[in-house]
């Protein structure tokens, strides 16, 4: 990592496990979460440190394997097999999990997951409109219920404006980094803008992490641009999660040449987008902008095209590249879709890319990868 | 000044030298690929250099292609075997809207503009039927050679390989022969499949122009006639289809003698 900052959040977030357990020892209560729909701020509204859940290795896949189909996506594999082998320390120090249904894979992975650990199961609407909106807020009143319950407290209204106040600076603060990308050349590559969205996620002190945001923020504004990277073809990354052990297909990308400026999936960019309402009722606001999160389960899901559009422009990108994960009915169908637009309105050139966790693949990656930067050029 | 193109696939490799003013072809030559692809690399440029009756050090440029792209310490230049292909098929072909490609692990269909560049290129996925690995495997399983399953292929009736997997698919082939299907049906039907799933491939790409047909595959007639059957258009099949990618590299190497780079 070139920037001081960018060392200081490896230094610090190589500490998330140790400071959980920490907090966990002094009293605190501990909630996992696998999806964006989950939202951290009504578990840091009941007096709880979220965290995320490890899901993006291949070495848990194999053990999972045992009970759950090998087509089944590598993402939904690699969380159960942590769960499994019990190689997760943020599983271990969850006293609750919080999932939704957002695809069937998942929701059938839950059930099993539920017979380890209290499972709070939101039922994700799978269309963005009013009905839908009033049915989001009423499963966001039953999870507050359950935190309730679990933890013994009563959470206010206020708990939850606080914990909105503190996620969207958080939120702001990442999008403040994120956006460094949009100078040519970006003063990040993919690969960290991945690795430091993908460490924070891990983090229990929330406040601390806006601090390292905004001063990482403040270092990439003030950097001279790279030399090195001004030439090389600038590449908007959309499609599925991505996270350290997940990654290749970021890390080929820029080996090849590219730099990968945006990266517009629910472990990066998405995250960004989540700047919650603070002059509404609280609980309406949250339901609201979370159930619009574009993603591919949503039907229709219009807000990808537009967000697409939105950051291709601003990011000033030369090509899409949509990575799915074999066994992702609703990103893969999706593609098609995305591809169209991507061609026909947006007029850049686009890579679709299938393929999961494992290196088997890397030399075929390679070839397409490569061919497409040459397209570019 | 002569320039020359190295492909090394996954079966064999290739060596085309090209004069860089004239573009004619001096000489090719085609190796299998073996397993050291750095040896097959030097082997296939040594004869080739030999062909054309000149010395390695006197090539002007050499680009490299193939996967085995990355071993070859001497290429001035590494380039995809898509962008190859599509450079030697707008070579041949000048009307060439796409390109197929069936090689030894995969299968591309490549759409190009009036240059010879890329504009959209789509691959099989990770799986190798539909590729000449298929065709391989069959050679091995009925004792064929590429040009006996040709001939086998054009006097069978097809029967059907359900198959969407190599591995399953000899699973397959293996019953069929033991129920006692003539080998030649069975030829007919690989022959078909990997038709086939070529134009799933074909289908995904809006075709403009002619359609070139490249890759070791394609010297066989009867397959590139079965594969222009089932896609419904004429197919440009080059004269010497399975060194198309190494005469695009070295195409791109004459580009360099003209190019500071």
């Amino acid at each position: 990592m070139t920037f001081a900052t960018l060392q200081r959040i490896k230094d610090v977030t190589d500490r998330n496990v140790l400071n959980l357990q920490e907090a966990k020892a002094a009293g605190k209560h501990v909630v996992g979460e696998y999806c964006i729909y989950s939202p951290m701020e009504l578990a840091i509204a009941a007096g709880a440190i979220p965290v995320s859940l490890c899901g993006t290795k291949n070495d848990s896949i194999p053990a999972a394997e045992e009970i759950l189909p090998r087509t089944l996506c590598p993402l939904i594999k690699s969380s159960f097999g942590f769960a499994l082998q019990d190689s997760c320390p943020y599983l271990s120090a969850a006293d609750v999990i919080v999932a939704d249904t957002t695809c069937d894979g998942k929701k059938k992975m839950f059930e099993l997951l539920a017979q380890k650990k209290p499972l709070f199961l939101l039922q994700l609407p799978q269309i963005q409109n009013t009905d839908a909106v009033t049915y989001w807020r009423e499963q966001y009143a039953k999870l507050w219920q359950f935190y309730e319950q679990q933890f013994n407290t009563r959470i206010t209204e206020d708990d939850l404006r606080n914990a909105i106040h503190l996620m969207n600076r958080f939120r702001s603060a990442l999008k403040r980094v994120f956006d460094t990308s949009c100078s040519k050349p970006a003063p990040l590559t993919g690969m960290e803008i991945m690795e430091c969205g993908f460490r924070l996620s891990f983090m229990s002190d929330k406040e601390h992490a806006i601090q390292l945001l905004n001063d990482l923020a403040t270092e990439l504004e003030a950097a001279p641009a790279s030399q090195e990277k001004k030439r090389a073809p600038r590449i908007l990354l959309t499609g599925v999660p991505t996270g350290l052990g997940s990654h290749k297909v970021i890390e080929l990308l820029e080996k090849s040449g590219a730099s990968v400026v945006c990266i517009d999936n629910c472990t990066a960019y998405k995250k960004t987008t989540l700047i919650i309402d603070e002059h509404k009722d609280p609980l309406t606001a949250l339901a609201e902008r979370y159930l619009d999160t574009p993603c591919a389960v949503m039907s229709q899901n219009p807000h990808r095209y537009t967000v697409l559009q939105e950051l291709a422009q601003r990011f000033s990108v030369d090509g899409i590249v949509d990575l799915t994960w074999q066994g992702c009915q609703t990103y893969e169908v999706e593609s098609y879709s995305v591809k169209n637009f991507v061609r026909e309105t947006l007029h850049l050139p686009f890579l679709h890319i299938v393929t999961d966790y494992s290196p088997a693949d890397t030399e075929q990656l390679n070839v397409r990868i490569e061919a497409f930067l040459e397209m570019l050029a | 000044m002569f320039v020359a193109g190295i492909d090394i696939g996954s079966v064999a490799a290739k060596a085309v030298i090209l004069d860089a003013q004239t573009l004619s072809e001096a000489a090719f030559a085609v190796i299998p690929s073996g397993w050291n692809t750095r040896e097959a690399g030097e082997q296939v440029l040594s004869a080739v250099c030999q062909q054309a009756d000149i010395t390695h050090s006197s090539l002007s440029h050499i680009v490299g292609t193939g996967y085995g792209r990355i071993a070859l310490p001497w290429a001035d230049k590494v380039v995809t075997e898509i962008t190859c292909h599509a450079r030697g098929a707008a070579h041949l072909f000048p009307q060439t809207g796409m390109v197929l490609d069936i090689g030894g692990q995969d299968s591309k269909a490549i759409s190009i503009d009036s240059k010879g560049n890329v504009l959209d290129f789509i691959m099989n996925d990770k799986c190798a039927a539909g590729t000449g690995r298929f065709l391989q495997m069959l050679s091995g399983l009925l004792g064929m050679t590429l040009e006996e399953l040709s001939s086998a292929a054009e006097q069978g009736t097809p029967v059907a390989i359900s198959s969407m997997c190599a591995v399953f698919a000899e699973t397959e082939i293996i019953g069929l022969l033991a129920q006692g299907t003539p080998p030649s049906h069975i030829a007919a039907g690989v022959f078909t499949a990997i038709a086939r799933r070529m134009r799933t491939l074909f289908g995904r790409i809006p075709l403009r122009g002619e359609c070139t047909f490249t890759g070791g595959l394609a010297s066989s007639t009867a397959f590139a006639r079965r594969l222009s059957q089932e896609l419904s258009v004429a197919v440009n099949v080059p004269p010497q289809p399975q060194i198309t990618g190494a005469l695009g590299a070295a195409l791109i190497a004459a580009k360099l003698t003209t190019t500071p780079h």
